[in-house]
């Protein structure tokens, strides 16, 4: 049996899962101290919810950070500041400088260490890119087919390099990395969530990606199981379940507007320059083909199931943003009436 | 390794029997057809059908017409039914995206017209294919666009005597195209490849494969029902990995749809595609040139090879892998020169 977190250091705590999985951390009493750290601080709110957890300003990317993880006597270090989502990172550049190098540091940081058992890094389901060549569904040993051109899959892909190398030099410590695919639910603010907020959703015209998502909540959970046991190795996380993108624009109500794919790069500057979405490249070619993960190896090694299907998660997310559809299905339904008065009135020609 | 197998042509008396005639489906309208007819649409109903009409009939039963709903009724009623579920997203996909409500009410109704009366498709052999689990149905591949894959899909549903989904294996070129490749995805077609072929056969689909690909397809018309290379075995190992039976199925009419007669090399690069057919009729008479010829087609599936009696290790034996492919090669092959010794016209039959 694993040994229990005692002092627990968290990244990237002002954001959704970083801050989320720190204030689970704290209000578990077993657990002695709940360290975060970001450059930015965590909202008041977040604050307040994080309860005894204690926030440290300080940026990954500055050796700070092994004084941090060697004064503390830090045990378990949960990697949560991957971030995809430029507009919440300062940018593009400043996103994949606080992903690479911040990520090199803090294993850096971690390899030093003497009381460091434990290491959870949180990966993204990119990393296998999205082509027309690939399988339906990727294992964990699945190659990509196209290794993502540049961005933050790309920066993930790199990442993951790096935390390889860092398990062959501190084979001592348990790594886990997690793969998760989009995140979505009421609170949580990505990428997607802003795409599917949009009134007119812009889609590859022609293609229709199948879409697997996961619950902000599952993925908390996720997190907080794997910062309290030890289950190295690599794991898809990701919900059961798919829903087309087409069918998605429609369960949240929204209207799609088919770009032909030239234009696509067009409307993803459109789009970014007007601060609606920020969609790196790599994004809008999931866009075309989509892209499904096997969660075979998360419930069967890793021990779990996520509670909320890609469809209740979906849904979860329409009702909890109070999305309102832009038509509304009364209307249909009485044109639907309205042609079933015809039919009836129609003789029947038995 | 088994023997050649020397298979008799002629042997049921030279022409296929033709198949019953497929009960008309919209014979359910009353006061059209014979009384047999219409018990015999009924019965042919699939299960699904029966399901979505269940509470339309209901609801249109209490209506105060004398004679029960009008057909028209009940099919405004169904079409509104699907139109909302469409537009409100109420439907599921599985993980390859297969969209059952849409194939059975979208893809099928189209594809019919074609099936019945252009080709006029007879079927033999359907008591070969397994009522249900996972089998693989290999078939010859011909005809420039693969139509004879489409048709095979609705043989599938329409003459077995339990309705089956067959999920196809395609070309990464199919998913790279704009429209075809989403399509495709949606009638539950996938990669061909052994990770998405063995999840299929394992989840007890019935999976269909076309081992020539392009080398099939984009025969000449002078080469026409010569059986090209069947791939690299790929989908008999898949087979001899989850176990199920390989069904051979020969497909004769698919070749005379579109005689291609030439091939424009350069443009076929240009435009990323591995020919670009010339037929007599295109591209001479522009889109008219896309018509394709109403050839009397005749699918049948042979007997299952089964490929459970082998060691678990079987799969991994390349010698036992090419000698099984030959033989399903050899079977289809044998089974296409019978067929077309009993076809006294390509268009008659």
């Amino acid at each position: 049996m694993s040994e229990a977190p005692s002092v627990v250091l968290v990244t990237g705590v002002s954001r959704f899962l970083g801050g989320h999985l720190a204030a689970r951390l704290a209000a578990d009493p077993s657990i002695e101290r709940v360290l975060g750290v970001d450059t930015t601080p965590p909202s008041r709110e977040m604050r307040r919810r994080m309860g005894r957890a204690e926030f440290v300003r300080v940026d990954i990317r500055n050796p700070l950070i092994g004084k941090v993880i060697s004064t503390a006597k830090v045990d378990t270090v949960v990697h949560a500041s991957l971030s995809g989502n430029p507009a919440q990172s300062g940018g593009r550049s400043m996103m994949m400088e606080m992903n690479v190098i911040g990520t090199m540091q803090l294993l850096a940081a971690c390899q030093r260490s003497d009381t460091v058992r434990r290491l959870v890094v949180k990966s993204t389901s990119a990393v296998y890119g999205a082509s027309r060549r690939d399988p339906a569904t990727f294992t964990e040993t699945t190659e990509p087919k196209a290794i993502p051109p540049g961005g933050y899959a790309k920066d993930a892909v790199e990442i993951e390099g790096y935390v390889r190398s860092f398990s062959r030099r501190r084979p001592d410590i348990p790594v886990t990395t997690l793969r998760f695919v989009n995140l979505i639910g009421p609170r949580i603010d990505t990428s997607f969530v802003r795409y599917f907020s949009l009134p007119v959703v812009p889609v590859v015209m022609g293609y229709d990606a199948r879409v697997q998502l996961l619950h902000e909540e599952d993925a908390v959970a996720v997190l907080e199981r794997a910062a309290a046991e030890d289950l190295p190795g690599v794991f898809n996380v990701g919900a059961a379940g798919v829903l087309m993108l087409s069918q998605a624009i429609r369960r949240a109500g929204r209207i799609s507007l088919p770009v032909p794919q030239p234009a696509v790069p067009l409307i993803g500057r459109f789009t970014r320059r007007a601060r609606l979405v920020d969609f790196s490249p790599e994004q809008l070619r999931l866009l075309n083909f989509g892209r499904v993960v096997d969660t075979t190896k998360l419930q069967d090694e890793f021990g779990f199931t996520p509670r909320w299907t890609t469809v209740q998660a979906f849904d979860d997310f329409v009702a909890g943003r109070n999305l309102r559809p832009v038509i509304d299905p009364a209307t249909f339904g009485r044109a639907q009436n309205a042609a079933l008065a015809v039919a009836r009135a129609l003789p029947t020609g038995s | 390794m088994p023997e050649a197998r020397v298979i008799p042509l002629r042997s049921d008396g030279g022409r296929p029997r033709p198949r019953p005639r497929p009960a008309p489906r919209r014979a359910s309208r009353p006061g059209v057809g014979s009384l047999q007819e219409r018990t015999e649409a009924a019965r042919g109903m699939e299960p699904a059908d029966a399901v979505d009409a269940a509470p339309t009939v209901g609801e249109v039963a209490a209506l105060p017409t004398p004679e029960g709903p009008s057909d028209l009724e009940a099919r405004v009623a169904e079409v509104g039914e699907f139109l909302q579920r469409r537009l409100t997203g109420r439907y599921s996909v599985d993980d390859f995206g297969f969209d059952r409500d849409l194939t059975e009410h979208v893809v099928m109704p189209l594809l019919r017209p074609l099936y019945e009366h252009w080709f006029r498709v007879e079927t033999i052999g359907t008591e070969n294919v397994p009522l249900s689990g996972g089998a693989l149905l290999v078939a010859n591949h011909s005809g420039t666009l693969p139509l004879d894959a489409l048709m095979t899909t609705v043989a599938a549903h329409d003459d077995l005597p339990v309705p089956r989904h067959l999920r196809m294996l395609a070309a990464d070129l199919v998913f790279g195209l704009p429209g075809v490749g989403a399509a495709a995805r949606k009638a539950g077609h996938t990669l061909a490849c052994n990770a998405d072929a063995e999840a299929l056969l394992s989840s007890g689909e019935l999976v269909g494969v076309w081992p020539e690909g392009f080398k099939g397809i984009g025969k000449d018309f002078a080469d026409r029902y010569k059986l090209q290379r069947f791939g690299r075995g790929g989908f008999v190992s898949a087979a001899l990995r989850c176990g199920v039976p390989i069904i051979p199925c020969s497909i004769v009419g698919a070749e005379e749809i579109y005689p291609k007669i030439g091939d424009l090399g350069p443009l076929a690069r240009l435009l990323g595609v591995p020919y670009f057919p010339i037929t007599p009729t295109w591209p001479l008479l522009g889109p008219l040139g896309l018509v394709p010829l109403p050839s009397k087609w005749y699918i049948e599936f042979g007997e299952p090879i089964p490929t459970d009696t082998y060691e678990p290790g079987a799969a991994d034996d390349p010698m036992l892998v090419f000698n099984l492919t030959d033989q399903v090669r050899e079977n289809i092959q044998q089974t296409l020169y019978r067929l077309l010794a009993g076809r006294r016209n390509a268009f008659l039959g």
